[in-house]
């Protein structure tokens, strides 16, 4: 058959636009150079001088914002909301915990080759699971595998029996819950429900000096813009589109031949392991991981940082969780007890008003200019 | 049913169940002195049957929706279902595409491929596209990330993940997307089309499927009687070259392409005929105008 005007099919899309790639570049020298700078060679009392409280604060939201990039990939662009994210950032937490603990050595209260929680509970020898805790690769390695494993096996079943919407998010919270509950046991070899802490060392070196904080932070930030490459170049492709697909209208991705079950868990299973790494970058920022990371209200919180940034955008999400991480530790220094109030008001206001988050609204409002000025200039002849 | 028939079909099935002596039989020791060999995934269409429904029963919570169906098409053919609502048209085509599991019966996609072994996915890769009632395609996708979704191809997630249009398979989703007239908004946002607009893209995703059956549940239902026409016209065309099966309750449109009309009611074949002697059937006349 011959085609009378041929016709222009639209190119693919960038991986970035120039304007994006510009950004990114941007984020990528604030995030490498200008805050170590400011960080460790502005003096104190200047100006410009980035307090150790900030980097602490803003690494700590970095890898908030890391777990509300995932959310964005499995609910944003799949339509499957998960209350069970923050099960997989405190498993990613936990394995490296685990090495910090080991790290400790002999320096522990007990002067103890084992950590000291172990000693306490009069334990002589290290447990099965704490095998491989002495090395650093296989933690860096057990950090991506544990909550991918733990996603892949959970997912096979809830996406094979067609669980879906409101009874998957359930599901998810209450495995969430349930994983809770066995950490808080002292028996299972988590610390209970101190967890862990008192760290000293990371790779023989001190944890806690300036220097180190500040590398974690680069670290932070660089995984961060490497993840949002990666679920950018994801939701892209073809296999970002079946997503979306799935999540507009399954039964019509199945009729066109595509198995759901695969893409589900593909990209179930990749989130998870994002917020795996996430906690990994958590703990030694933060020095302290402990069950309460599975608490129902942190899975919760994370879809919230989602839904304010808006949905299936990946830069809103990032938005929202700094935004939302923000106002908190503004909010519960000057008004602590407001915090909560605050918080139920933003989902709610987010969901009547701005169903398609900040950055929604951003579009919105610059559509709006343009037209505006398109109206002006087509007034005056 | 006659005894001597009964006995004829007891040896048949001792035939066919006691390993047969070697040498002994016509086909030289083979199980079957069938020329061709089955391949499996391709269409066996040499019995002159793309699809074959036989006792076919479906009921839900006591209800019989499919009451001992049977119905074949011919590779080629357009068949018009019609029928009174709540005839089981549509679970028809649930049970043919695999949504519905039938409760006994046989369903068959050429001789070879029991479609009842297998689920949605695999029958839509098998060669069989459905249209919905309603139009369902993906609201927020372009038209163009529609149709090349639906394009014949590898549907795993690795291919999906490294995916890039060649240009035969652009040429084919340009030639779809003129059929379909839809040459215009291949950027637009498939939730901001017409009603028509989106039937005909569902139509396109079922042609860039490349199917050798196609079910289509209500095509022109919502569309002007110029959409109307055209889709009547596209689905002449494709006559011959595919297999349609076309529910619908516009009888002009019905009257403009179809040549077989088969009426179905409380689940079961009712008449069987062109429009006109359908149409003059009492039985028919009777279901339709009530008793």
């Amino acid at each position: 058959m011959t085609i009378p005007n041929p016709i222009q099919l639209p190119a693919p899309a960038p991986l970035l636009t120039r304007s994006g790639w510009s950004a990114f570049i941007v984020a990528l020298i604030v995030v490498c150079a200008v805050a170590p700078v400011l960080n460790l060679w502005v003096p104190a009392g200047s100006a410009l001088h980035l307090s150790d409280y900030a980097v602490a604060l803003l690494g700590k939201i970095m890898c908030y914002a890391i777990c509300a990039l995932a959310m964005d990939l499995i609910w944003g662009y799949t339509g499957i909301l998960s209350l069970g994210h923050g099960l997989f950032f405190a498993l990613g937490g936990y394995v490296m915990g685990m090495y910090l603990m080991r790290q400790i050595g002999r320096d522990g209260n007990y002067q103890s080759d084992l950590p000291d929680f172990m000693v306490f509970l009069d334990w002589k020898e290290l447990p099965w699971h704490w095998a491989l805790s002495d090395s650093f690769v296989a933690t860096l390695v057990l950090i991506v595998a544990v909550p991918g494993l733990i996603a892949f096996v959970f997912g096979y079943f809830a996406f094979r029996s067609r669980i879906k919407g409101v009874y998957f998010s359930i599901i998810t919270q209450a495995m969430t819950y349930a994983a809770m509950l066995l950490f808080f046991r002292n028996e299972t070899g988590f610390g209970g429900n101190n967890g862990f802490t008192d760290f000293k060392r990371i790779l023989g070196q001190p944890i806690a000096t300036q220097n180190m904080r500040m590398l974690l932070f680069v670290l932070t930030g660089i995984t961060l813009l490497a993840f949002f490459l990666l679920a950018r170049s994801l939701v892209r492709s073809k296999f970002g589109r079946v997503l979306q697909a799935v999540r507009d209208a399954e039964s019509r991705v199945m009729f066109s031949g595509y198995s759901p079950l695969p893409y589900k868990l593909t990209i179930w299973t990749i989130s998870a392991m994002m917020c795996g790494v996430a906690g990994a970058l958590y703990v030694p920022q933060v020095g302290i991981i402990n069950p309460g990371e599975m608490s129902a209200a942190n899975s919760i919180e994370i879809a919230v940082w989602a839904a304010v940034g808006g949905r299936a955008t990946l830069i809103g999400p990032i938005a929202g969780a700094f935004i939302v991480n923000g106002a908190k530790s503004w909010l519960t220094v000057t008004a602590p007890e407001f915090w909560l109030y605050f918080l139920g008001a933003l989902f709610i206001a987010v969901t009547l008003f701005l169903p398609d988050g900040v950055v929604g609204l951003v579009k919105k409002l610059a559509n709006r200019n343009k037209t505006k000025k398109q109206s002006t200039e087509g007034a005056a002849p | 049913m006659t005894p001597d028939l009964m006995d004829e079909g007891a040896r048949r099935i001792a035939s066919r169940s006691a390993p047969a002596a070697l040498g002994q039989t016509e086909s030289g020791g083979r199980a079957a002195g069938f020329s061709r060999i089955a391949t499996p995934g391709e269409v066996d269409i040499a019995h002159g049957r793309i699809l074959y429904l036989e006792d076919v029963n479906v009921s839900f919570d006591g209800f019989k929706a499919i009451n001992n169906l049977s119905l074949d098409i011919a590779p080629g053919e357009l068949r018009c279902i019609i029928g009174p609502n709540g005839a089981g048209k549509t679970t028809m085509m649930d049970i043919i595409t695999g949504k519905t599991r039938p409760d006994s019966g046989t369903v068959y996609f050429g001789s070879t491929i029991d479609l009842l072994r297998h689920n949605e996915p695999e029958i839509a890769s098998l060669g069989i596209g459905r249209k919905f009632q309603k139009p369902t395609v993906f609201e927020q996708l372009t038209v163009f990330e529609n149709l090349e979704l639906a394009l014949k191809t590898h549907k795993g997630v690795k291919s999906s993940m490294f995916f890039k249009l060649d240009s035969a398979q652009s040429d084919r989703l340009a030639e779809v997307l003129h059929t379909i007239h839809l040459a215009d908004s291949v950027a637009r946002m498939a939730g901001n089309l017409s009603h028509g607009q989106k039937q005909w893209l569902e139509i396109g995703m079922l042609l860039m499927q490349d199917p050798k059956l196609l079910l289509l549940d209500e095509p022109v239902a919502g569309m002007t009687d110029e959409e109307t026409a055209r889709t009547a016209e596209l689905f002449l065309s494709l006559k011959g070259k595919h297999s349609l099966m076309v529910v619908e309750h516009d009888m002009s449109f019905i009257r403009t392409i179809s040549e077989i009309v088969t009426v179905l009611c409380d689940g079961a074949v009712l008449a069987q005929g062109t429009l006109d002697q359908v149409q003059a059937d009492e039985r028919v006349i009777e279901v339709y105008l009530g008793r």
